[in-house]
């Protein structure tokens, strides 16, 4: 084992789980007031229950020996997940770095959904979803599956991650249908500054989650945080140039968006790449999303917050561009098409349809057997009220006023406000 | 000339507004305001303290206009704010003694007359 590596991996850990307070922000900004809460919770929550069933069987299911489709249960409960060596840092911090990815991914499909999913059907789905899609797709890239094998690269999850989720976002914003107020009535972000602080902080931490993948702290992982700088300020300043070129204001929103496509681009090609190639991917990586992201509002399409514009049409053109600028002097890996290797972006595009497939097919399964169990949204008239009421029992910005303090003894309070204490004066709640 | 004030749901004002505008009443104010109509209230848990929500959100349209749009600015309002809810809001006439328009000093029924 080497302590530098380990040093780097512990941090780089650390800022890969920041991503998902980081997205709850970024998420939370762009969704109206009445549903901030119940947005930023779609992120946050996946903190315990994805963590928790990928300690007890997601990381086993993606990284213990097993065939080509998915791990086996040898790891389940950690068990035989300690601190011996795997690879140059200790097995049970690798499963900690794979848990921080394990996480985020779940939340980034709420964006798809935000504003009309019931909270507890929610939960129930990303929790099931990790373990039967997320878990399988790791190990086929990263496990040693069969998309290793076919030598598909994705060096930190542009298909595993970012197409996989897309292709769930897709799905379930179909499946749960629009939102009752989409293409009636204007929907505006309520926080533009929380989307640019999210955005901020998933820049941060996209360090870690790629300059990370390197699993050491040398010069692999060197090469993937240069390029993580480099390829979204290259789509940042090609969003720009489009806002401007297109006649119209440069807008905040557009730079946190184009920010987030950018690190989703360079995400599966982070240590295969020269920086040249990772400024040329940002600058490409713009367009699709760019265009994307303007049809899409004039569909019936409700993906609320674009995630299959931003991540699946990023990830996709991340991963197949990946095929083209992989360069072995740069790598120590396979070459590109660009070094006279055309197979690779074959491999590149299959490996995205395997995952898009995979991912959209098995959401569809889950949604509809849990919506047997449960209804997936709420009822439109709560959807008037937002889903922080109803289903948090709690606003985001509440100022206190005319709210009455429920005793602990009175089972039913009286209505009048003379036996109550209005809480009026801040501070309390 | 009446002044019509109307207290109606926060999640309806983009439908009133979209009405009102369709029915050529063009000329109102909104504020956003708390109020309590009869409605059951919610109740909301922060950290082992339980509230109840006495008061909801609400939003007041004050729109003044001239005798024959009084009518149909009504109904235009409860026909776009109307849930069938407890909660969904009030309606008031109120005379009016004068209006002026501050750009041109017009008074009463020209000062409400929109200019096209």
């Amino acid at each position: 084992m080497n302590n530098a590596d380990i040093a780097w991996m512990l941090v780089a850990t650390a800022l890969v789980l920041l991503m998902t307070p980081a997205l709850a922000f970024f998420y939370g900004g762009l969704v109206r007031s009445k549903n901030a809460l119940n947005t930023m919770m779609m992120s946050f929550v996946a903190l315990g229950p994805v963590a928790v069933v990928w300690a007890l069987v997601g990381y086993s299911l993606a990284f213990a020996p097993g065939g080509p489709a998915i791990g086996s249960l040898a790891f389940a409960g950690l068990r035989g997940v300690g601190l011996e060596a795997q690879g140059t840092i200790p097995h049970l911090l690798f499963m900690c770095f794979q848990g921080t990815f394990a996480i985020i991914t779940p939340a980034l499909i709420s964006g798809a959904v935000v504003e009309r999913m019931r909270f507890n059907a929610y939960l129930a789905f990303i929790t099931l979803w990790v373990v039967l899609v997320y878990a399988p797709v790791a190990h086929w890239v990263w496990g040693g599956g069969f998309l290793a094998s076919m030598g598909a690269l994705d060096f930190a999850g542009g298909a595993v991650v970012h197409v996989n989720a897309a292709s769930a976002a897709l799905v379930a914003a179909l499946v749960v249908g629009p939102r009752k107020d989409y293409g009636r009535h204007a929907i505006l972000p309520h926080n533009v500054p929380f989307a640019m602080l999210g955005a901020g902080l998933l820049w941060f931490g996209w360090f870690g989650f790629n300059a990370g993948s390197a699993l050491s702290a040398g010069t692999t992982a060197s090469l993937a945080f240069a390029n993580t700088l480099l390829a979204p300020a290259a789509t940042l300043a090609t969003w720009t140039l489009i806002d401007l070129l297109r006649g119209g204001p440069v807008t905040a929103v557009g730079a946190a968006t184009a920010i987030v496509v950018g690190l989703v681009v360079v995400t599966p090609a982070a240590g295969y790449i020269s920086p040249a190639s990772a400024i040329a991917m940002g600058a490409i990586g713009a367009f699709p999303s760019y265009f994307a992201l303007i049809y899409r509002a004039k569909t019936k399409l409700d993906d609320s917050l674009d995630v299959v514009a931003a991540h699946g049409l990023g990830g996709a053109t991340g991963a197949i561009l990946t095929g083209v600028f992989a360069e072995a002097a740069w790598s120590g890996g396979p070459n590109g098409l660009m070094g006279g290797n055309p197979g690779q972006v074959l491999t590149q595009l299959a490996s995205v349809a395997i995952v898009l497939a995979y991912s959209g097919a098995m959401t569809f399964t889950l949604l509809k057997l849990l919506a047997l169990v449960m209804p997936l949204r709420i009822g439109a008239r709560d959807e008037g009220v937002g889903v922080d009421v109803t289903d948090h029992g709690e606003e985001a910005y509440t100022h206190g006023d005319g709210a009455i303090l429920v005793k602990p003894k009175e089972t039913s309070v009286a209505r009048s406000a003379v036996d109550a204490v209005a809480v009026s004066s801040g501070g309390q709640l | 000339m009446k002044l019509i004030v109307a207290i109606v749901r926060p999640e309806k004002l983009s439908d009133v507004l979209e009405a009102l505008f369709h029915a050529d009443v063009r000329g109102l104010t909104i504020s956003r305001v708390q109020g309590h109509g009869g409605e059951i209230e919610h109740v909301e848990n922060y950290r082992g303290t339980s509230v109840k929500m006495a008061l909801a959100e609400k939003v007041r349209l004050e729109i003044g206009v001239s005798n024959h749009f009084v009518q149909p600015t009504i109904d235009t309002i409860i026909n776009a704010a109307r849930t069938g809810e407890v909660g969904d809001g009030k309606i008031m006439v109120l005379p009016i003694e004068k209006i002026y328009r501050i750009r041109t000093g017009e008074s009463d029924q020209d000062a409400v007359t929109p200019v096209h």
